[in-house]
């Protein structure tokens, strides 16, 4: 089965090897061009004037935070379930990407707040459970990298993953269920007429730099897990081979 | 626009360009950890197949 077959961190490898350049040519691609279109192309907003252009980092590095998140547990729990030591390899090389992304939410959520709230942090539901989720990622690394034994290492960190998505559904409707200084969901948010509540003109580089970001993630991701294969795969002799002087 | 009024960010230049500079210095630090990750992975590698070659020998 082809999926067997990709499942073989051997052949995995090598396929990520060959996806990877392709990867960063589309990341840079539209990187660029979501830059050009944040920056130079969409208005200034008529309420917060030009700090708007910070929701094209703040939004998508928020959302990439809770999808690598949900990545990492997805494959901690396909690597718990079936065993499946590739998925085990993911979930250990999205954790630092993930964590990075979210710090970066955090960071410009910071430097957004501060002018259009008149603070830099307020302990409200949306702020703290997307630190909580900083410290789940960081909890994840740390656990993992106690343990030496890969498989129970493996096993642990899955398993503390797998409580933590608890935390993504309480980050994504915090703003509802909460009164918060945040304000709420305007991309899924459809108003009276029909259309998201937000103008074209901020959403189509907001969606280009989600779009630029996820692929970044991805490829990040693959050079991470290419490291984390020769690693745990290191008493092979195919790895022996690569390595060979 | 010229470009000391881009620059300015209507007042918010600290904000926004603090955004789109922690934004690059996140993308830059992951690809050079990941390198980085790949180069002691590398290297611990070779070492222990040198190391194994001599205790062959």
């Amino acid at each position: 089965m082809l999926f067997h077959k990709y499942a073989s961190p051997k052949v995995f490898y090598a396929f990520a090897g060959q996806l990877i350049p392709w990867f960063a040519i589309a990341t840079l691609l539209l990187l660029g061009y979501g830059l050009y279109q944040g920056l130079f192309v969409a208005p200034p907003d008529y309420q917060q004037g030009e700090s708007v252009r910070i929701m094209f980092i703040h939004v998508p590095a928020a959302w990439l935070s809770m999808f690598a998140y949900m990545v990492l547990a997805t494959s901690g729990a396909i690597g718990l379930i079936w065993n499946m030591r590739l998925a085990d390899m993911a979930a250990t090389a999205a954790a630092p990407i993930g964590a990075s992304f979210t710090l970066l939410a955090l960071v410009t959520g910071s430097l957004w707040g501060k002018p259009m709230w008149g603070t830099w942090w307020a302990w409200d539901a949306r702020l703290t459970s997307e630190l909580l989720l900083f410290f789940l990622y960081l909890g994840f690394m740390a656990l993992q990298a106690a343990i030496d034994d890969p498989r129970r290492s493996a096993r642990a960190g899955a398993l503390l993953a797998l409580v933590g998505v608890v935390n993504i559904p309480v980050i994504h409707f915090s703003v509802q269920w909460w009164n918060t200084l945040h304000q709420p969901a305007s991309v899924s948010a459809i108003n009276k007429i029909g259309t998201p509540a937000i103008h074209p003109s901020l959403l189509i580089p907001l969606l280009i730099m989600a779009v630029a970001f996820t692929l970044f993630f991805v490829t990040v991701l693959l050079m991470r897990l290419r490291a984390e294969i020769l690693h745990r795969e290191r008493h092979t002799g195919w790895v022996a081979e690569l390595v060979k002087p | 626009m010229n470009w000391s009024e881009f620059f300015a960010m209507g007042g918010y230049s600290l904000y926004v360009w603090g955004s789109y500079g922690m934004a690059a210095l996140v993308l830059v630090l992951n690809v050079l950890a990941a390198r980085q990750r790949e180069k002691s992975v590398r290297r611990e590698l070779e070492e222990t197949t040198r190391l194994n070659q001599v205790e062959a020998e």
